[in-house]
């Protein structure tokens, strides 16, 4: 089997799960897509340990660990879903912008030391 | 001597073989391939959520029998038990845990779509120009016993043994912090910001 088969549908698999990452909203759905991204990195591990064929067989041993963390990172990834959608009410990564610094709140002159004694942090909305 | 270097490097050289009479291999790698891109696609784009997540079902089972073909059998009957029996129901139920809307929702796109989508086709025409031009004339050669399970297990249990370990330990730190962070304070409510509120406020 050519090499370029296995080797250009996992570009083109990685490529969706990239457009998946960046598209969606739902955090859950992008989880999704970075199960695809992962996915296409094992393809391009199988097939090029068929085509190495080293000793070691690391292609495959990389592939089964590669599994292994995307599970251990699914699981934690879909329990801080469920914990940002309890406090939040919401899981769109567009919406959860309580760290993200909003372009009225920049000071304009950045050498003035802020003089504001409220609490930062979660914004109450 | 200089023979048996040649034979053992023989996959590595560039291989006589021509595109335009693909074996019965390539014919359904191809076919399993094309059906895996398209179970991707619809499943990144899809508006229904329940449904994205069954179609990367499709995608992650068509990877398996694509490991199958690649000769990596135990490497597939893992992606079969993790990723359709554990990832997907994991998926199902994120979903149904975060109140996913059943049917067609609009917002399931934010509105950088656009610029998602001019990213993914310049790193798609980069990567699969750059690997054409690498790997054209490549070849690998599917022997039996490749990737067997029983090479795979040797090699695992005799040179990978501290990583296997290593990521068990990995595993079970995941299962309990993921058990940490789900888990429901200790019983007292209290005021969260957000846009639920408490049941002490109803």
């Amino acid at each position: 089997m050519h090499l370029l088969y296995p080797a250009v549908l996992a570009a083109l698999l990685f490529c969706v799960g990239v457009y998946g990452v960046l598209a969606r909203r739902n955090a859950v759905l992008l989880l999704m897509s970075v199960e695809l991204m992962l996915n296409a990195v094992n393809l391009n591990l199988i097939a090029f340990d068929a085509w190495l064929r080293d000793a070691l067989h690391a292609g495959q041993a990389l592939t089964l660990f590669a599994i292994t963390v995307a599970a251990a990172e699914i699981g934690l990834g879909l329990a801080i879903v469920l914990l940002v959608f309890r406090t939040r009410g919401t899981a769109d990564v567009d919406r959860i912008t309580a760290l993200g610094d909003r372009a009225a709140e920049v000071p304009a002159q950045p050498t003035e030391p802020a003089a504001d004694p409220a609490p930062k942090g979660q914004a109450v909305s | 001597m200089t023979g048996f270097l040649l034979a053992a490097a023989g996959p590595l050289d560039a291989a006589p073989r021509g595109f335009l009479s693909p074996t019965g291999v390539e014919i359904v790698f191809v076919l399993v391939g094309l059906a895996v891109l398209g179970a991707a696609v619809v499943s990144v784009t899809t508006r229904q959520l329940v449904h994205a997540a069954l179609w990367l079902v499709v995608a992650l089972g068509g990877l398996a029998v694509e490991f199958l073909l690649l000769t990596a059998e135990f490497v597939a009957w893992v992606q079969v038990l993790i990723y359709l029996g554990s990832v997907v129901v994991l998926v199902l139920f994120g979903l149904m845990l975060t109140r996913a809307p059943i049917g067609r929702s609009p917002d399931a796109d934010s509105k950088n779509r656009w610029v998602a989508l001019g990213v993914a086709l310049a790193a798609a025409a980069t990567l699969v120009t750059l690997v054409v031009d690498a790997f054209r004339t490549s070849w690998i050669d599917l022997g039996a016993g490749g990737g067997s399970t029983a090479v795979t297990g040797a090699s695992l249990f005799r040179h990978w043994v501290l990583p296997f370990e290593a990521l068990s330990v990995l595993l079970l730190a995941a299962l309990v912090g993921a058990i940490v962070i789900s888990r429901t304070g200790s019983g007292k409510a209290k005021p969260r910001p957000g846009k639920l509120t408490t049941r002490q406020e109803r």
